[in-house]
């Protein structure tokens, strides 16, 4: 916390009043992290580790979107057009 | 419901299909509403797990999924073009899911409405500003203006925070000149979303490689 506060000195006056707020929304953001989530921490986990963490277990996410995208274009073509009307009318009820 | 549907479909296969189909929805939703119970920091938390919202989301991609489908038949179907077709698909019904609430969501489907635009070459509507509250979108993946920022990102005179939220901020869609507690709050529920979305299509493309091998389901 304490090397948090000499941070913000360095930067603009204006961000100080925010910084709790910003700091408060960096652990709830620390929370939703599968990596860092075991680690309740303060001290040991600092915010550039949980924004690097963000941006790469996003970047994970999406990756993992696109393979799955790219089965289901794949699985849909081969779907036999009877079953996916099934799927669907299941899904809708 | 589960016992509606057992009763109007017809006693073959694919009655064990639809079970299938509910027991796996149940079974993804129950881990996920024990963890919700736990962190109620808000409303937010909740919202991307319960099982009214994947049902709501799995809806809702069945029947996008279903209009890429008979779009793809008709134009020619690489396999990338597909694979891109699914992803956009997906992406449009999580952010219609989510209600306009989002930033993250709003730039999704604006930015839908503006490539379509382009593609006709037409002049630039007026009425669009309505749903647009960010800038100018230009694609987030495809963007042209990734090369200036990343320059500018490579000051060292930008504190470390600042600068990873800045990154963050062109991850998320439509968050790139927001400010920092704008960006954090996007990031939270974009990645809920996302999680959720992954959930959802892992479990429609294991029902449908289960039901296309033809094997009986557990």
């Amino acid at each position: 916390m304490s090397g948090r506060r000499s941070r913000s000195r360095q930067s603009s006056g204006t961000s100080r009043i925010s910084e709790e707020q910003i700091n408060d929304l960096i652990i709830k953001l620390q929370q939703l992290l599968p990596e860092l989530r075991d680690n309740r921490r303060s001290d040991k986990v600092s915010a550039a580790r949980v924004l690097q963490e963000t941006c790469n277990y996003i970047r994970n996410l999406h990756r993992e979107v696109d393979d799955l995208s790219e089965r289901l274009s794949e699985l849909l073509a081969n779907t036999d057009t009877a079953q996916a009307a099934l799927i669907r009318s299941l899904l809708t009820q | 419901m589960a016992s509606l549907i057992s009763d109007t479909e017809p006693p073959t296969h694919s009655n064990t299909v639809s079970t299938d189909l509910t027991r796996r929805k149940k079974r993804l939703s129950v881990p996920s509403s024990s963890s919700s119970v736990t962190t109620r920091d808000g409303d937010n938390h909740a919202r991307w797990r319960s099982e009214k919202q994947q049902r709501n989301y799995s809806s809702k991609l069945v029947q996008a999924l279903q209009q890429v489908r008979l779009t793809s038949s008709s134009s020619s179907p690489t396999p990338q073009k597909r694979g891109k077709a699914v992803r956009e698909a997906a992406d449009r019904a999580l952010a219609v899911s989510a209600r306009g609430r989002t930033l993250w969501s709003r730039a999704i489907l604006a930015n839908k409405i503006k490539l379509k635009f382009r593609k006709q070459k037409r002049p630039k509507q007026t009425a669009i500003p309505s749903l647009i509250t960010t800038g100018s979108i230009s694609g987030s993946r495809r963007s042209k203006k990734r090369r200036v920022s990343v320059m500018r990102l490579s000051k060292k005179s930008i504190p470390t925070v600042n600068r990873k939220v800045r990154v963050l901020g062109r991850l998320v869609p439509g968050c790139k000149k927001e400010s920092v507690p704008v960006i954090l709050e996007e990031a939270t529920d974009y990645i809920q979303a996302l999680e959720m979305q992954v959930r959802a299509m892992k479990s429609l493309a294991e029902l449908l490689s289960g039901s296309n091998s033809a094997s009986p389901p557990i």
